[in-house]
């Protein structure tokens, strides 16, 4: 507990963890509501009450968990890779971890303070968002004059805690590139790079070339963008779909495929950071 | 109890075909101040980061305080400096130091003496990515110093500090030692280790090539004699201190011998027809020694002095 708190302390007066905190709360905000939004009033005279309607219902307080969520497999995870990458990389540059190291606590329980730090961290994103969705939309709720329903208690907890999983996911995959490369720049390039190349070009491959959708169906990516369309956020393809869900795996298979990772991350992580420290 | 703080056995890192750090075996004992000299790269840092655990050796062993280094129990003992000071740049000198005391569960009262002891009390509350070198270093020392270790391990302390911050550490360093704390510490500095260090170890090439106090190491201080005749006054000094102990230099006459020896000297000459003009006691600096150990040319000398 005193690594988590020591971690948590200087993360917490971080600027870099506030400014990813802030640009994660403004993309959610703007494409979970602010584009929809706007995009339903154009289109709303155009295309018909039908259409407008089912848009405005994603827009409404009882769906903010799953807006919440959609964020996630788009730029939510690319965010948390780069605070992951930056908590464990930029120690070994500023050279905290040498002194941390030096100061006591053995490496596995200075780095299981940064993750339990970490999700402190991350249990605060997405319950700031949660709360940030369930404001927007009750303000459009009034706006539109539509009765407002609050989330169902189960669609709330199914939405943070599948936020929560996924972004743990993402942030041991930053803290992972973090600990592999020792340094903060070529962490978050090599975590942008997976998360928003790679996995998209293995998958266009995979399309080509069968036997590789086996390794694709299991990416971190694919499991995420499952597992928050099992949540209820709408996949890639279907009306008002967000980009990079999807339906290849089942709830099931897409949560214990994250776990699998969620673990491996760790203790991958863990691993690195046990090398000697002679920089 | 042992009252060795720090024990290898042949202690040995390799990167590689090449030795960093060669079958060192070096003892500290308990509340001495120990100087590890050497020039750069001589493989000092190497070492110390092994005292630490942050790096694993090839072969060979070390124990810190009876302990294996770098297990939670024998850090919780040992305050480190190495290889420069490492801090959260956003974060002040102050919050710098909450955040180790929080690892070890260390309090502000912690923090505080420990701000005190290297005097950066009053910018505390800046941030670190403003200090000067020598802040940054000087914080570095206190951070070691969180929690009152018996072994302070420390690399290069007075590197980036001006004259008087060179003092100020010197002192400290003492202060620590005279106090009952152990400190180990590493300089290319020969003045400094000359000034404060009980005991030395030189390393270079990574090999450890002498231990002992600073005044063993000098070894045996000169004596030149300017006497004439000069053959006769050879021949009373051999006969007194030995054929080896006598050297003649430039028309004088050099002995190997403390000072104590020169009125029996001067004397045994006088009686034997010898005037003696001059006699000039001269003592082998930490410097010459170190030269002649790690064999390097005079040209070095200034660039290791300076």
């Amino acid at each position: 507990m005193n690594a988590v708190r020591a971690e948590l302390r200087r993360l917490v007066r971080w600027p870099a963890l506030w400014i990813l905190w802030g640009v994660w709360s403004a993309l959610n905000l703007a494409f979970g509501y602010v584009f929809p939004y706007l995009t339903y009033k154009n289109n709303g005279a155009t295309v018909g009450p039908g259409r407008g309607d089912g848009t405005l219902a994603l827009l409404l307080p009882a769906k903010a968990p799953i807006v919440a969520v959609q964020g996630l497999p788009v730029f939510g995870g690319a965010l948390v890779v780069i605070l992951g990458a930056l908590a464990i990389g930029s120690g070994y540059g500023w050279g905290t971890w040498k002194t941390v190291f030096t100061t006591g606590p053995r490496r596995e329980v200075a780095l299981g303070g940064t993750f339990g730090a970490l999700g402190v961290v991350l249990v605060g994103i997405t319950l700031s968002t949660l709360a940030l969705d369930l404001v927007a939309s009750t303000v459009i709720g009034l706006v539109e004059h539509q009765t407002l329903a609050a989330p169902a208690v189960l669609d709330v907890a199914r939405g943070f805690g599948t936020a929560l999983f996924i972004g743990g996911v993402w942030l041991l995959g930053g803290a992972l590139v973090g600990a592999l490369t020792r340094g903060p720049a070529l962490a978050v390039g090599l975590g942008l790079v997976w998360t928003l190349v790679v996995e998209n070009l293995l998958r266009a491959v995979a399309d080509l070339l069968g036997p590789l959708r086996t390794v694709t169906d299991v990416l971190p990516g694919t499991a995420a963008g499952s597992l928050a369309a099992a949540a209820g956020a709408l996949p890639e393809g279907a009306a008002n779909g967000t980009p990079g869900l999807n339906t290849i795996l089942g709830a099931g298979t897409a949560g214990w495929v994250l776990a699998a990772y969620l673990v491996g991350f760790a203790v991958l992580t863990v691993g690195l950071a046990r090398r000697d420290l002679a920089g | 109890m042992t009252d060795e703080i720090v024990v290898t056995e042949n202690l040995t890192k390799r990167y590689g075909e090449r030795a960093a750090v060669d079958a060192v075996n070096l003892t500290v004992g308990r509340g001495e101040v120990y100087g590890f000299l050497g020039p750069n790269g001589a493989g000092k840092t190497t070492t110390l980061r092994m005292l630490l655990g942050l790096v694993r050796p090839t072969s060979g062993t070390a124990l810190v305080l009876g302990r294996p280094p770098g297990a939670p129990e024998t850090l919780r003992d040992v305050g480190a400096l190495v290889e420069g000071p490492g801090f959260y740049p956003y974060l002040s000198g102050r919050e710098n130091l909450r955040v180790l005391a929080r690892y070890n569960g260390l309090g502000e009262v912690a923090v505080e003496a420990a701000l005190a002891q290297v005097e950066l009390t009053d910018r505390a509350r800046d941030r670190y990515r403003s200090y000067s070198l020598g802040m940054k270093q000087r914080l570095g020392v206190a951070a070691a110093l969180l929690g009152e270790p018996r072994l302070l391990i420390l690399d290069e302390p007075t590197n980036g500090l001006d004259p008087a911050g060179m003092a100020d550490m010197r002192d400290l360093v003492r202060a620590l030692a005279d106090g009952g704390q152990t400190v180990l510490l590493s300089s290319h500095l020969l003045g400094e280790v000359e000034q404060i260090c009980d005991r030395v170890g030189v390393i270079a090439g990574g090999v450890l090539l002498a231990q002992s106090t600073v005044a063993q190491l000098r070894g045996t201080s000169t004596l030149l004699m300017r006497v004439d005749p000069l053959s006769t006054a050879a021949g009373v000094a051999a006969r007194l201190l030995g054929e080896s102990k006598v050297s003649t230099v430039e028309g004088s006459l050099r002995l190997a011998a403390e000072p104590d020896r020169t009125p029996a000297l001067v004397r045994a000459m006088v009686e034997a027809g010898v005037d003696v003009h001059e006699v000039h006691h001269q003592e082998r600096s930490l410097e010459a020694a170190f030269f002649a150990l790690t064999g390097e040319g005079q040209a070095r000398e200034q660039e290791v002095m300076a």
